[in-house]
């Protein structure tokens, strides 16, 4: 298992460019004997620089079709990208701006009215760097939904706080975690961290051995926390 | 942080924790005190935050398994599990029928231990010293029979990615049964003690009561969203592990105080113990392990599963880049949601209010600050 892993930090995205183009790549590949497999990574990518594909666009999901899907599609048109499911579970990639409308379309008029978790992921090779994830649920329904958008580094989507209570801590986690500031927040601080912390800890450029060594050596009177 | 504005007034902050009994961990809870009246609280926390995020980013996905049991430690085989089913998802695998079945007798099992801890700590926070005693009797049995099982009373790593590593050992039916027969007029025992105590009564009537509408909108889960009189519970809702095989019914009560909360859970160690009962007669031979290749790397993709963990909903949302490390696992820890809560709960209170009401939401540090 250990020569599978993947040096620490390697830029994951990385892989994820590598493998989609398989498929595209294989009826050009009769031409190309057998050598042609380790090359092939190597010309999409480079292809590929300009526009790097979106990794979760890698994901082999297929389109969601229900009637809540068409009703957001017809209600929100252009300001939701995708509507998909992958194993079974639907998900509703919105415009960064519409989040909040669709989040509250969805508490209102489809009772989906329990908001389980807000979380992110850092693609850092991604234009728009982040994923914001808000996975819901419906007592009424029985089912789940996530709700997806991807913004760019700097960029403060609105809070879900004047939809679901429940944001509240949780969008003081994403933001202690990723420096993602959430716009209109009654009380954006970090949570866990302690306030005069330096970074964001899961953003992929911060090492897992990295720490803020001021506060560190202000406030434990030690060089290194280890 | 309060302001300085705070003390112009009569009113008063205090300062309660972290290193607090009655916090149940390191949970720092700032008061605004008028009186004796609770005017707002600010709960100060990650002073237990290890990282388990960004340690699994780090870790393949078989390394981190043991991680995640560091985080609600009362209930690691529910975290275990969780784990289990998330990453089983992504690889589009289920656990063969025997693992399922001692699945859920260990998950139970460690239900009954968690609200065990739950109660004796909760009523010596409330001023019953017996009860205490009488729970980690009854728990050491159950953490008798992990330690048999797979060498762990505690942080036990009894489940694998794809099924179980050990086989169950001998005995280990009888040891199940034996316990459900000792255990179950135990609960009896207890409510004897506390049910129709008056002190008791007096201190959790109608105190950090929380309606059906306000768990829903702060995402409150688990018993204490059952005591507000939501039948709900991702075991019949959800069915994961073979849950819909059992009969079990899931207690509710309808005022949403802690006293209500104080039923549900004594309903549901009886419920778990019906369930184990019925899982050792139905336990299947055969496998323990499903197909899982020696390296564990799923596809390109993301799933959320969650299941029902003592303590409300425990979720995983595991992001894959397609290498053997997970690209992002996102843990929905039920005790961090529902602390969140607590500011309602204990608003407009007594201050000896805010003790019951953070016995009762059953958080664990561990798990609020990963």
């Amino acid at each position: 298992m250990a020569d599978e892993q993947k040096p620490e930090g390697s830029p994951p995205p990385q892989s994820a460019d590598a493998e989609p183009p398989k498929p595209e790549q294989k009826p050009a590949a009769p031409a190309a004997p057998k050598a042609a497999p380790p090359a092939k990574p190597a010309a999409p990518a480079a292809g590929g620089h300009a526009a790097p594909p979106k990794p979760p666009a890698t994901m082999a999901a297929t389109p969601w079709t229900s009637d809540l899907a068409k009703e957001l599609k017809e209600r929100f048109t252009d300001r939701i990208i995708e509507t998909s499911t992958y194993l079974g579970q639907n998900f509703i990639v919105a415009k960064p701006d519409s989040v909040i409308p669709v989040l509250e379309y969805l508490k209102l008029e489809a009772d989906f009215d329990y908001l389980v978790d807000v979380t992110a992921v850092d693609w850092p090779k991604r234009a728009e760097r982040f994923d914001v994830v808000y996975i819901l649920y419906s007592f009424a329904r029985n089912e789940r939904v996530r709700v997806k958008t991807y913004i760019a580094e700097g960029y403060k989507p609105e809070t879900a706080v004047t939809v679901h209570l429940a944001a509240n801590w949780l969008e003081r986690e994403v933001f202690d975690m990723f420096g993602i500031e959430f716009a209109g927040h009654p009380d954006m601080r970090r949570i866990l961290l302690p306030e005069e912390w330096q970074g964001h800890p899961l953003r992929k450029d911060y090492s897992i051995i990295q720490q803020d060594q001021t506060w560190v050596r202000e406030n434990l009177e030690i060089e290194s926390g280890q | 942080m309060p302001d300085a504005t705070f003390l112009d007034s009569t009113e008063l902050v205090l300062n309660m924790g972290p290193q607090h009994p009655s916090t149940h961990g390191v949970l720092r809870v700032i008061l605004k005190l008028d009186g004796e009246k609770i005017l707002g609280t600010e709960c100060v926390i990650g002073y237990l935050h290890r990282g388990v995020e960004k340690i699994a980013e780090n870790r393949t996905f078989a390394q981190f398994n043991p991680y995640v049991d560091r985080m609600d430690y009362v209930a690691a085989i529910s975290n275990g599990l969780g784990y289990c089913l998330a990453v089983e998802k992504m690889l589009n695998i289920e656990a063969p029928p025997r693992a399922q079945v001692v699945r859920v007798i260990l998950t139970e099992m460690n239900r009954i231990a968690s609200h065990l801890l739950w109660l004796g700590t909760h009523a010596l926070d409330i001023g019953a010293i017996t009860p205490v005693f009488y729970c980690l009797r009854e728990r050491e049995e159950a953490l008798k029979i992990f330690e048999k099982y797979c060498g762990a009373r505690l942080t036990t790593h009894a489940f694998r990615i794809g099924g179980l590593l050990y086989e169950t050992y001998d005995g280990f039916e009888q040891d199940v049964l034996a316990f459900c027969d000792w255990f179950l007029p135990k609960v009896d025992e207890y409510e004897e003690l506390l049910t129709n105590n008056r002190i008791w009564v007096g201190r959790l009537k109608n105190v950090g009561v929380l309606t059906a509408d306000e768990c829903k909108e702060y995402g409150v889960t688990g018993p204490v969203l059952r005591a507000a009189g939501v039948k709900w519970d991702l075991r019949k809702v959800q069915p994961y592990s073979g849950y819909e095989k059992y009969d079990f019914e899931i207690p509710t009560r309808q005022n949403g105080d802690t006293y209500d909360r104080y039923l549900v859970r004594m309903e549901e160690m009886r419920q778990s113990v019906r369930i184990m009962r019925q899982a050792v007669a139905a336990i299947p031979e055969g496998p323990i392990m499903g197909k899982v290749g020696k390296v564990i790397k799923p596809a390109i993709g993301e799933a959320y599963v969650s299941i029902e963990a003592p303590k409300g909903e425990l979720g995983y949302y595991i992001v894959s880049d397609g290498a053997t490390q997970p690209y992002r696992v996102r843990v929905r820890p039920p005790s961090f949601v529902n602390l969140q809560a607590l500011d309602r709960m204990v608003r407009g209170g007594l201050v000896a209010d805010i003790v019951a009401v953070i016995g009762t939401l059953d958080i664990v540090l561990g798990e609020v600050d990963r």
